[in-house]
């Protein structure tokens, strides 16, 4: 450019066209630069953007995937029974073990909580019954501060939110006021801050600010037990300003595979299992729908085209499990269509299409189309329902034109930025307002870029895993289009193979690149797929079949276990292992060497005395991911949290 | 890129199909991978899987097919494909109009040399970077202006973090690292 000339012809609203050879840079120069630069900057974002929304699609489709493997566990259950007389006189013990709720008549008694004493070391808060304002502050203090609450006044918590939510009828009713507004939140699964966030935006729960939680309390995030803890003291504090909902994650199976039984074995080592009793009573205590002012039902899923709100009243409610194919398969037909109805409205999605179809996802509840919720609606004379159950990229989405509201509170649900948390406020005149958030851990501002790639990262991370999970099927599938094993097929034909294999609706040739490598010709390497993975720890004597079964079912093997080991401990017994897995892999149709499970077993039983510490074992199927470099911004995030 | 290497007629087949440059290969193969591109970018936006997609999209769709169109040229593409103002986009119309575009290299990418020149006509004391200011004056006034969030972003993610200037040669050498397709 060099430096600026004498003559100024730059008057405003005269362009003089300039040589670009001349030194000064006119207007028209200043311009095209401007273009320019916006053009290929506008390009960047748009490829942001579109990361990010394939990203998304990666989370979803993984969710549901994983939502499928429930209805195999669930019918691996229902092929226990069918062939329990196969088990050698192990069978009825096994089933009824597996089956029977621990019922601990003990635990109603309020005797339980009172014999355990809290020492005077302990620093956490000690709530006195019946709760008060301060009682409530000192837990949001506490928990705030990362302290657990002791398991004596956990216990007592639950025992009077039992003898609460037994007085309550199945379905609440609410009326607005001219001077207050009813909030209402969706799932939180067990995420503290936003929780935190909400009554930091929105006020705490009192009289004048009067919440509805629509269920999924619990599960997936780290802090299950403290978001649960707090909904349940608000509740006995107001128990006229504040609403739970039951979610599909309040119930005992869910609890086992998506990490609420673990957190709480976790922070409550000696009780535990008294505590997890409880929790399971409560949520079957929990009511399953609300109404305000007669015109806006609020449940957790959604509805099918059975649902009846005056049979939904009438049930015993808390007889009903929430999962239903452990139920179906307990409860005869007798009780089965009870069973239905609450299903339904805790597990049903709605959908585009018109019409109402069994939710094969979910394993559980329906699809419901536009038709079914209008007819819903109109039998009630309804005008609105506002249901959960599914993350929305915005916290909140409207359907069925805008009859169907879904709300979500959980923000960075799959990953760091990967979607907002909101929550819905309505006052008299019955028109919803929605608040958006989003919580954040840094106290540096993201830029778009580092969002995507966080996630990004953790959705590819996720979705090699399945591809590992799958390898034998994925290698048979490439190897019928490359009969002359070259190790390369073409992209179309990767990408069936693919699609084929694992089900998940994905832009597969745009995730080429994160996946698998090209050769100079422009085919896909196959095996490169598989390349940055590996099992945690490994095990030479045991064959590439078993270690890639047990990788893909260690969730619903980890389950089985759970279930067996009463008391928690970890450990089961060489024969309960060698049982399970035996009955596990003859109904999966998997041919499984039984002296190779015998080998795995005495292998596994470290110090030989006849039992296996399950967890230990369910480590060496975590996948490794070889490539793992630390993030770089990993190190600059801070330990205080900020609210953005 | 591709060199000739002995080859079986098998891999030679293989490579011709794609290689989506390559001469030698038949034109339906291409068109047919073109088709599929197109879809699959749609599809990521059509949240209702009725094959429209809300007209707002359509930058970001054709942006991420490798295109770069100025808001002008995207102004004249949406009037040509979308339904009667309706503020939808079926794939009917787009993939024709689509695939064309593509297949003529309508809206080339950006050169390196020619984007650093951009930025040094910005630059006017030639100081080899920019201050926010300065670029926020030029990028929301000039050309094609930048929306305020627009602006926002494009600051937040191309500062230095401790000088706050935009040392732009660095930028771009940042943002042209492009992985996909």
């Amino acid at each position: 450019m060099g430096c600026g000339t004498s003559v100024a012809t730059e008057t405003q609203g005269k362009r003089v066209e300039r040589d670009e050879a001349v030194q000064t840079p006119g207007p028209a120069l200043t311009m095209k630069a401007a273009v320019l630069i916006q053009r290929w900057y506008r390009r960047y974002m748009a490829r942001l953007e579109m990361r990010r929304r394939y990203t998304w699609n990666i989370f979803q489709s993984i969710e549901y995937a994983g939502e499928q493997d429930q209805l195999q566990l669930s019918s691996f259950f229902s092929f226990m029974l069918d062939n329990f007389t196969q088990l050698n006189g192990n069978g009825p013990d096994l089933i009824s073990q597996l089956l029977d709720p621990v019922v601990d008549p003990w635990l109603d008694r309020e005797i339980c909580y009172s014999l355990i004493l809290v020492p005077e070391s302990y620093s956490g808060p000690r709530l006195s019954f019946p709760l008060s304002v301060s009682d409530t502050n000192a837990l949001l203090a506490a928990f705030k501060e990362q302290q657990t609450l002791h398991a004596r006044y956990v216990l007592q918590l639950l025992y009077e939110t039992k003898k609460l939510l037994k007085q309550m009828p199945n379905i609440i009713h609410l009326s607005t006021s001219y001077t207050k507004e009813i909030t209402i939140c969706g799932d939180l699964h067990g995420r503290l801050d936003d929780l935190l966030l909400i009554f930091y935006k929105n006020g705490l729960p009192s009289a004048e600010t009067p919440y509805v939680f629509n269920g999924d309390f619990v599960d997936r995030g780290k802090k299950s037990v403290e978001v649960v803890i707090l909904l349940f003291a608000y509740l006995l504090l107001y128990p006229d300003n504040m609403h739970l909902n039951r979610g599909n994650h309040e119930d005992y199976i869910m609890n086992l595979r998506y990490g609420f039984t673990k957190e709480v074995m976790q922070k409550y080592k000696t009780h535990g299992q008294e505590i997890l009793q409880l929790f399971q009573d409560v949520f079957s205590l929990l009511p399953v729908a609300t109404v305000i002012d007669g015109k806006i039902l609020i449940v957790h899923g959604g509805i099918s085209d059975q649902t009846n709100l005056d049979f939904l009243s009438s049930i015993e409610r808390h007889k009903v499990s929430g999962n239903n194919q452990l139920c179906l398969i307990v409860v005869h037909l007798i009780e089965c269509f009870h069973l239905e109805q609450i299903v339904d409205v805790l597990w049903s999605d709605p959908k585009i299409q018109e019409g109402c179809s069994p939710n094969t996802f979910r394993g559980g509840g329906c699809y419901f189309g536009p038709d079914v919720t209008q007819r819903l609606l109109l039998q009630h004379g309804l005008q609105l329902l506002i249901r959960s159950h599914e993350c929305k990229q915005e916290g909140y989405e409207l359907c069925h034109g805008g009859q169907v509201i879904t709300i979500f509170s959980a923000s960075n649900y799959y990953e760091e930025g990967s979607n907002r948390g909101a929550y819905i406020k309505v006052g008299r005149e019955l028109v919803p307002r929605f608040y958006q958030y989003q919580v954040s851990r840094t106290t540096r501002k993201l830029t778009l870029t580092q969002r995507v790639r966080a996630a990004e990262g953790s959705a590819l991370r996720a979705l090699k895993e399945k591809l590992f999970a799958h390898r034998s099927e994925l290698m048979c599938g490439f190897q019928e289009y490359d009969q002359n094993y070259t190790g390369r097929v073409s992209v179309s034909e990767w990408a069936l193979v693919l699609e084929a294999v694992l089900r998940l609706d994905l832009p597969w040739r745009t995730l080429r690149p994160h996946l698998a490598r090209l050769a100079p010709d422009g085919s896909v390497e196959y095996q490169s797929c598989f390349e940055d993975m590996g099992p945690g720890i490994p095990l030479p004597q045991v064959t590439s079949n078993l270690a890639e079964t047990l990788f893909r079912y260690r969730t619903d093997i980890e389950i089985i276990f759970n279930i067996i080991d009463k008391d928690h401990s970890g450990l089961i017994s060489i024969e309960e292992f060698r049982h399970t897995w035996r009955l596990f892999s003859a109904h999966l149709g998997v041919a499984i060497d039984d002296s190779a499970i015998d080998d795995l077993a005495r292998s596994i039983d470290f110090n030989k005395d006849g039992s296996i510490d399950f967890t230990e074992f369910l480590e060496a199927f975590r996948v490794v991911h070889k490539l793992d470099s630390k993030d770089p911004h990993l190190s600059e995030k801070m330990s205080r949290k900020k609210y953005s | 890129m591709m060199s000739q290497t002995d080859e079986t007629p098998a891999v030679a087949k293989r490579r011709d199909n794609n290689m989506a440059e390559s001469n030698n290969q038949s034109a339906e193969t291409k068109l047919s991978d073109v088709h599929k591109r197109i879809k699959a970018a749609f599809e990521t936006f059509d949240n209702a899987a009725n094959n429209t997609v809300d007209v707002r999209e359509i930058g970001t769709i054709i942006y991420s097919l490798g295109c770069f169109p100025s808001q002008a040229d995207l102004h004249d593409f949406i009037a040509e494909v979308e339904e009667d103002h309706s503020g939808y986009i079926h794939l009917d119309r787009f993939l024709p109009a689509m695939t064309k575009v593509l297949l003529e290299h309508k809206f080339p990418p950006i050169p390196k040399d020619l984007l650093l020149q951009a930025f040094e006509v910005l630059d006017k004391d030639n100081k080899g970077y920019l201050e926010p200011e300065e670029l926020t004056k030029y990028m929301t006034q000039e050309g094609e202006p930048f929306t305020q969030e627009e602006m926002e972003e494009m600051l937040t993610g191309l500062a230095d973090h401790e000088r706050n200037v935009i040392y732009y040669k660095d930028v771009i050498n940042q943002l042209a690292i492009d992985p996909d397709m």
